[in-house]
């Protein structure tokens, strides 16, 4: 019984059904805030991951991957960022509804009135300190810090991992090649970053929960933290096993498990499947449907928003702050896209031109 | 007789020494011991109530400070006994876990920076949901962005040093990454075009990869310079830079409240 759900579980997991199944709780969530915050809701999740994490803890193998000690603070981060995901849409949730009814948000309740810091402020931090305190220490006390073989240039061990916190980054290496995975991907998401309190500048909704009315920024950014980052390091850290295969979670890491590289560029899909002439020699000749792709792709998406949904956006913003929006959007939006053309046609590059090392 | 142990120390020279107001429950008092302190000085001496509140900051930034301070103090405990050379360094660390009996300096150090990453990510998001970011705290937002990319090269750079293998196959995965910076690497795209005369600017000895590791492999030279940027370089940053973003919070207003 046990062993057929868990063989059920480990044929049905792959990337792709993992990363969907991940997108449509996410679209409920949002979708649905103010039922998906109700406390049974919360629990009927919460108690679910529990029995998950509990019948995986059955399985030698899961248990292996999941108390590997760099790993056991990725099954904490799951557990508390899930929780206050939760606690902060139910707040925004109930300062949306008092908003409607034309009351003031529980913080705005409370904005004019002063506290003094010692004592109140201290004491709070001062217990939340202790309590951190005790549970780091406790943490130590009950895990050891690994420790493995001494250092040896020689022997690489299969999987080779980077820390979790970049794993999914090394995650998206299977998507694109490294210096978009490593280093344009990173370098945009740190813009990205650093870039929106000066495109999201609307001074409503400072300062207190709230969701209506920030939804697409809400939205946006709750979907790159948990879709394309949580989620893609929990895929990096657990289910990625030797040569980077995919692994289910109940699925032993065999180093033998083959694996057919089928993958294909747009070009020989593009020259050879579809036109049946060959590869043209020369690489412009060759890469121009993908190069053009690329090019349609961030020229003609925003210029056709800028008219139609995103209108208002593009008034309020002005020309050069809605360009770095769409760009940003864009790039981000083309992890999932290269996701999905991979899952569904095995597209290896768009653009391949390894005489310049230049492959998207 | 009855003493009054309480009075007897609060009234004495050597506590009026040290803490410069008394210990009595006007606000004025509680005022001064805000005022008169270095550390609780940080803070205002009032703030809004709703900006107060465990639900509303979760504390997360206040406490991505405090586990700093833990890394601090138990790092440098660790620098008694580490020697950041390839003879010693794994020895060291083996010493640590076999001859010092209920040692968890070494785990303090590690889970507490782990967790620093995840305090420092669970404070970004509350800063999010609460719309804190706007207007006018956009400079600490980024401030705050610049903060969480040292915090996690703190980690990496933390993570070499036991030089185990472990270690060292996960910083040769993620150092690989730099291998491909367009132009600055010997295997990104660009670099190629980066040639003076015939001669190659960029190749496996100039790039930036080989900056960061001092070599063409993670070695004896890597472990120093991730050893340097560990205990030195970034911390010192970070700590300028949190001066920064604390400062940053009071003149911006104070935690952020509706208007
Ligand atoms: C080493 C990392 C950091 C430390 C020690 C730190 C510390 C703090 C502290 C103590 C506060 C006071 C309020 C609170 O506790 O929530 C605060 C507020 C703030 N932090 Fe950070 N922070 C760090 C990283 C970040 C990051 C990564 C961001 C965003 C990207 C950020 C943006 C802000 C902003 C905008 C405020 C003002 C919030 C408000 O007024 O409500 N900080 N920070």
């Amino acid at each position: 019984m046990l062993e057929s759900f868990k063989n059920f579980l480990n044929s049905v997991s792959s990337p792709v059904t993992i990363f969907t199944s991940a997108v449509l709780v996410f679209a409920l969530f949002v979708t649905f805030p103010r039922q998906a915050t109700s406390k049974p809701a919360g629990l009927a999740v919460l108690l679910l991951v529990l029995v998950f994490f509990g019948i995986g803890l059955t399985d030698e193998h899961f248990r292996t991957i999941v108390s590997t000690p760099d790993n056991v603070p990725i099954v904490g981060l799951i557990f508390l960022f899930g929780y206050f995901t939760w606690y902060a849409m139910r707040k925004a949730v109930i300062n949306d509804r008092r908003i409607e009814k034309g009351e003031p948000t529980v913080e705005q309740a409370e904005t004019n009135e002063k506290v003094l810091v010692f004592p109140y402020l201290i004491f709070i931090e001062f217990v939340v300190a202790l309590a951190y305190a005790v549970m780091l220490v406790l943490w130590s006390i009950f895990l050891k810090a690994p420790l493995e073989e001494p250092a040896n240039p020689t022997v690489s061990p299969n999987p080779s991992k980077a820390p979790w916190y970049f794993l999914g980054l090394q995650e998206m290496l299977v998507y694109f090649d490294p210096w978009i995975a490593g280093v344009l991907l990173p370098t945009f998401i740190i813009l990205g970053l650093c870039a929106i309190p000066y495109l999201d500048r609307d001074p409503a909704g400072s300062g207190y929960y709230s969701f209506k009315g920030r939804k697409p920024v809400i939205i946006v950014y709750l979907f790159g933290f948990w879709i394309l980052w949580i989620l893609l390091i929990l895929t990096g850290t657990f289910l990625r096993g030797p040569n980077w295969n995919f692994f289910g979670p109940f699925e032993v890491w065999d180093v033998h498990k083959v694996v057919p590289l089928v993958n294909v560029n747009l070009s020989e899909l593009i020259f050879i499947k579809w036109l049946g002439v060959g590869l043209p020699k020369l690489w412009f000749l060759r890469e121009a449907p993908g190069i053009l792709t690329v090019l349609a792709y961030l020229v003609i998406p925003p210029a056709i928003l800028a008219k139609t949904v995103f209108k208002n956006v593009f008034k309020k913003l002005g020309a050069v702050r809605y360009s770095i929006l769409v760009m940003l959007l864009l790039v981000m939006v083309a992890l999932p896209i290269k996701m999905y053309l991979r899952w569904a046609f095995n597209l290896k590059y768009l653009v391949a031109i390894p005489e310049f090392f230049f492959n998207i | 007789m009855k003493m009054n142990i309480g009075k007897f120390i609060t009234e004495s020279q050597l506590y009026k020494s040290m803490f410069r107001h008394g210990y009595s429950t006007s606000e004025r008092d509680r005022a001064l011991s805000v005022m008169t302190n270095v550390f609780f000085h940080l803070h205002p001496v009032k703030v809004r109530k709703s900006g107060a509140r465990f639900g509303f900051t979760w504390c997360a930034g206040g406490l991505s400070f405090f586990v700093f301070l833990t890394l601090v103090v138990s790092g440098i405990l660790l620098m008694f006994y580490y020697r950041p050379t390839v003879e010693y360094a794994y020895n060291d660390i083996m010493a640590l876990r076999e001859h010092v009996p209920f040692g968890i300096m070494r785990e303090l150090h590690r889970w507490g920076a782990h967790a620093m990453i995840i305090t420092v990510w669970l404070h970004m998001f509350r800063v999010f949901m609460t719309g804190s970011y706007k207007p006018p705290r956009e400079f600490n937002w980024v401030i705050g962005v610049i903060l969480l990319v040292l915090t996690m090269l703190l980690s990496f750079t933390g993570y070499l040093l036991p030089w185990d293998q472990l270690a060292m196959w996960a910083i040769t995965v993620g150092s690989n990454m730099a291998r491909a910076t367009p132009f600055l690497g010997h295997e990104g795209p660009g670099a190629a075009l980066l040639s003076l005369g015939g001669i190659q600017l960029v190749h496996a000895g100039s790039d930036v990869r080989f900056a960061l590791l001092g070599g063409r492999f993670v070695g004896a030279a890597a472990l120093l310079r991730f050893y340097i940027l560990h205990c030195v370089a970034i911390p010192t940053a970070v700590v300028v830079l949190m001066s920064v973003h604390f400062w940053r919070i009071r003149k911006d207003g104070g935690i952020s409240g509706p208007l």
